[in-house]
């Protein structure tokens, strides 16, 4: 009897062993890798995320699915890919949120609890207005906010301390006026607020040009400048901030692959490289073109160091914005 | 036109027909069986439904529930036993021409009501839904905030029975709307520090155990398997049907726009359609004797209001985001997932998939009538399913389908804990749908109402300063005071008359 069960307890440990040591690398990937998305499916972020894993899937020769965990302004998304396996079978599409929302105290996580892998996307904030509204151009804006009340302009697109509300935030600092100059009413994305902006319940939507598209095209919008370093291919009609009124303010959200803390350094080697072959193929390329979304690619390196940079630029911003707790 | 042939192309493919085809069959099986409802078989559809292209989801979602709809009548007709509450409203009556030998008769003319009740809401759909929308293009958060607060009141103005059960079980919506990271002041509430609940109360595993969970516990906590079919005929389906729609055509078309009226109101579906539209029949018939004795007129109102109410639900759900009853507030959260925000710009972009949805709700109310002629041939397969296999078969989907839509064991502890809240709740009367309709709307109310607070720097007045919104505002308020000047009314009248009573 006793026998028995130590060969049963023999075996189970041996099968414990081997699963252990199952995922060491050299064969990696060896079974179907996925990928969660911290955004609501059929969303921007979303899209890039499943393209992304379509592409690597070309590359890496196993299937990659896209799983999206929802809600909680990204919380819930992020905090999932944390707290993964750190066995390169669980990866995340980490978003420029876990730059802001620790400062917020809306969650523990920074970006120290990921291993990064590659960015490969970054939109910059545009400045959105309705198209019968009172502003003709950026100039115009700036001058009109500057001089009348604090409070008499709203703008929209994020939740409260969501990445347009930063970004408009640092935007009025680098005007020279204080951060919350013009009200922000918090949305729950850059789509329900622009639909707002056409039915003019709302003066200003400084998401990315892309996401207000279709009201653009349905010329119930007007996109007076975008916060980038040089002219969208996809708005080619849109100027910079430095055109525009002569800042070089940049800012935007940057999208990346990231895994949990904790990867080993060979299979993030093969991420890296399969994620810049699938970063640079048509199917990629082509999407994001169609889309009108921004792309930026960054190494595991680079990559590390632009989630630090940019920690500490929204670090600021939402001190001085008064959310920071 | 482009939009229109992208439309045709997304529905006439092998993947969405064959959808189409299988939700159709689904469709029946849950409506003929007793005891599942049309909403069940949609939440248990959506985590299938999460795993497929958009239109193909919703071609799903569409074919079953009116095919459900009017599934429902079947066992009806022989049993006594509505497979849906929507048809309940006339099941006396079917059940009584069955016993005449008329039970395919009767059911025949129930498909031919469904199919055209479900045709004419559909037309309503196409032609009233894109120009509502250029209204709604308009609207700010005031006016959504006024539709939302409407659509509540609705949900309990016109449930059945108390309306402070009714108005109870909205709280209970309203408290599980409020769990989660609140958008407006970006603080967290009632989490717990369970990372899941930062998003909120996810609706559909609330859904599933609302109305799946549910009535599960409720079949076993009645135990009813001892049924027989009395009345098994053999009579033509098809063959009086010309006879009763030229003698009843008025009834069919009232009884449609009754339900596609209803059906758009938000919280009232295909069963408040039904039995609001048989009533109306009944009152303006000229045989008003014959009804309750095997009489086909109210089955013609009846059963194409419920359908037509299935499609008129639709409207507010697509153009302002509001659901018209409990199974497009399952659709609301499917069009969303599918990246197809309701509201008015689901109109603008292109892209085809409202046409495609269009057309699917033709489709739907069209194969109604080849599958549904199978399902009258062959009633006696769904009525004499054994129950007490099924059942445990449902629990693993509401588990399963708890689990799919997320990855996360929350979701399946939140449809356990609300399906045995539910059970309680329904077991002691409380309508379910207010519920429902105060966790999907309840959001909406409380972002609406901050965002314009903010904008309008705290001035309640500005609810009534546009045009729309002050005319909605009025409406809410109306209905509000619409119980106490019924009852001023009455006591007015009843006052009088004693008076004159008295006076000699």
């Amino acid at each position: 009897m006793l026998k028995r069960h130590n060969k049963a307890l023999l075996a189970g440990t041996a099968v414990l062993l081997t699963t252990l040591a199952g995922p060491a690398l050299a064969d990696y990937p060896e079974k179907p890798i996925t990928i969660i998305v911290p955004w609501a499916a059929g969303g921007g972020t979303d899209a890039t995320a499943r393209t992304i894993a379509k592409a690597m899937e070309e590359q890496l020769g196993e299937t990659v699915n896209v799983v999206n965990r929802t809600g909680g302004s990204g919380v819930v998304g992020h905090s999932a890919i944390a707290r993964a396996t750190p066995d390169g079978y669980t990866l995340g599409l980490v978003t420029g949120e876990i730059n802001m929302m620790h400062w917020q105290g809306l969650t523990d996580l920074t970006y120290r609890d990921y291993t990064p892998i590659a960015q490969i996307n970054y939109d910059y904030a545009g400045v959105q207005v309705a198209a019968d509204g009172p502003f003709d151009d950026l100039k115009d804006l700036v001058k009109t906010v500057r001089e009348q009340p604090k409070g008499t302009y709203n703008a929209s697109g994020t939740g409260q301390g969501g990445v347009w509300h930063l970004a408009f935030a640092g935007f009025l600092m680098d005007q020279g006026m204080e951060p919350d100059r013009v009200t922000w009413i918090p949305s729950q994305g850059a789509a329900p607020a622009m639909t707002e902006l056409a039915a003019g319940g709302i003066d200003i939507v400084p998401s990315s040009v892309p996401e207000g598209r279709s009201m653009i095209e349905a010329g119930r919008a007007d996109s007076l400048a975008i916060m980038a370093p040089e002219r969208l291919d996809s708005f080619p009609n849109v100027p910079t901030v430095q055109e525009a009124i002569g800042s070089d303010y940049q800012i935007g959200e940057w999208r990346g692959i990231a895994g949990p803390k904790g990867m080993d350094p060979e299979v993030v080697a093969t991420l890296e490289d399969a994620l810049k072959a699938a970063y640079n193929s048509d199917t990629y390329q082509g999407f994001m073109a169609k889309q009108g979304f921004g792309t930026e690619w960054r190494n595991a390196e680079d990559f590390a160091q632009l989630m630090a940079d940019m920690d500490e630029r929204f670090g600021k911003i939402v001190e001085q914005v008064g959310l920071a707790k | 036109m482009d939009a229109f042939l992208q439309g045709l192309a997304l529905v006439f493919n092998f993947q969405t027909l064959l959808v189409i085809a299988a939700a159709a069959v689904f469709g029946v099986f849950v409506g003929a069986v007793p005891g599942l409802t049309a909403t069940m078989a949609v939440a248990l559809l959506v985590p299938i439904t999460f795993y497929m292209d958009p239109t193909p989801a919703i071609a799903a979602i569409v074919t079953t529930s009116a095919m459900a709809i009017f599934a429902g009548d079947i066992p009806g007709t022989y049993l006594n036993i509505p497979g849906t509450p929507a048809s309940a409203a006339y099941v006396g009556e079917s059940h009584q021409l069955a016993r005449q030998g008329r039970a395919r008769e009767t059911l025949g003319t129930n498909l031919i009501c469904s199919m055209f009740g479900g045709l004419f809401g559909t037309l309503i759909l196409v032609f009233v839904s894109p120009s509502l929308a250029e209204v709604a293009l308009q609207f700010s958060s005031y006016e959504y905030f006024w539709l939302a607060l409407l659509g509540l009141s609705c949900s309990i103005f016109i449930s059945i029975g108390s309306k402070t059960k009714a108005f109870l079980s909205l709280l209970v919506g309203l408290l599980l709307s409020t769990v989660g990271l609140d958008m407006m002041s970006g603080a967290p509430r009632f989490t717990f520090g369970i990372p899941d609940l930062m998003a909120g109360v996810n609706f559909i595993p609330v859904m599933i155990g609302m109305f799946a969970l549910n009535e599960l516990m409720g079949f076993y906590g009645s135990r009813n398997e001892g049924r027989q079919v009395t009345a098994m005929h053999k009579d033509k389906v098809f063959t009086q049907v010309p006879r009763h729609l030229r003698r009843y055509w008025r009834n069919l078309l009232r009884g449609s726009s009754i339900g596609t009226l209803i059906g758009a109101l938000p919280g009232a579906g295909a069963d408040i359609a039904a039995w609001i539209s048989y009533a109306m029949g009944k009152s303006r018939s000229k045989n008003r004797d014959a009804y309750g004795t095997g009489h086909i007129e109210g089955i013609v109102d009846a059963s194409s209001a419920n359908n037509s109410g299935i499609s008129g639900a639709w409207v507010p759900a697509l153009v302002f985001g509001i659901p018209g009853d409990s199974i497009t507030a399952i659709v609301i959260g499917v069009l969303y997932m599918k990246g197809m925000n309701p509201g008015p710009t689901i109109f603008m972009e292109g892209g085809g998939l409202i046409y495609a949805l269009f057309i699917v709700f033709f489709i739907a109310n069209l194969i109604m009538l080849p599958i549904g002629y199978v399902a009258i041939r062959s009633a006696k397969v769904f009525i004499l399913t054994p129950r007490k296999i099924l059942m445990p078969i449902i629990l693993c989907f509401c588990i399963v389908g708890a689990f799919a839509i997320n990855n996360t064991i929350t979701d399946v502890w939140i449809m356990l804990i609300t399906g045995f809240g539910a059970f309680i709740l329904a077991r002691n009367d409380f309508p379910m749908a207010p519920a429902i309709l105060g966790l999907v709307l309840g959001t909406t109310l409380e972002n609406n109402f901050m965002s314009s607070m903010l904008k309008s720097n705290g001035d309640l007045l500005s609810f009534f300063s546009r045009p729309i919104s002050a005319g909605l505002g009025i409406m809410v308020i109306l209905i509000w005071l619409l119980p106490l000047l019924l009852r001023l009314y009455r006591h007015y009248r009843g006052t009088s008359r004693d008076h004159s009573a008295r006076t000699p």
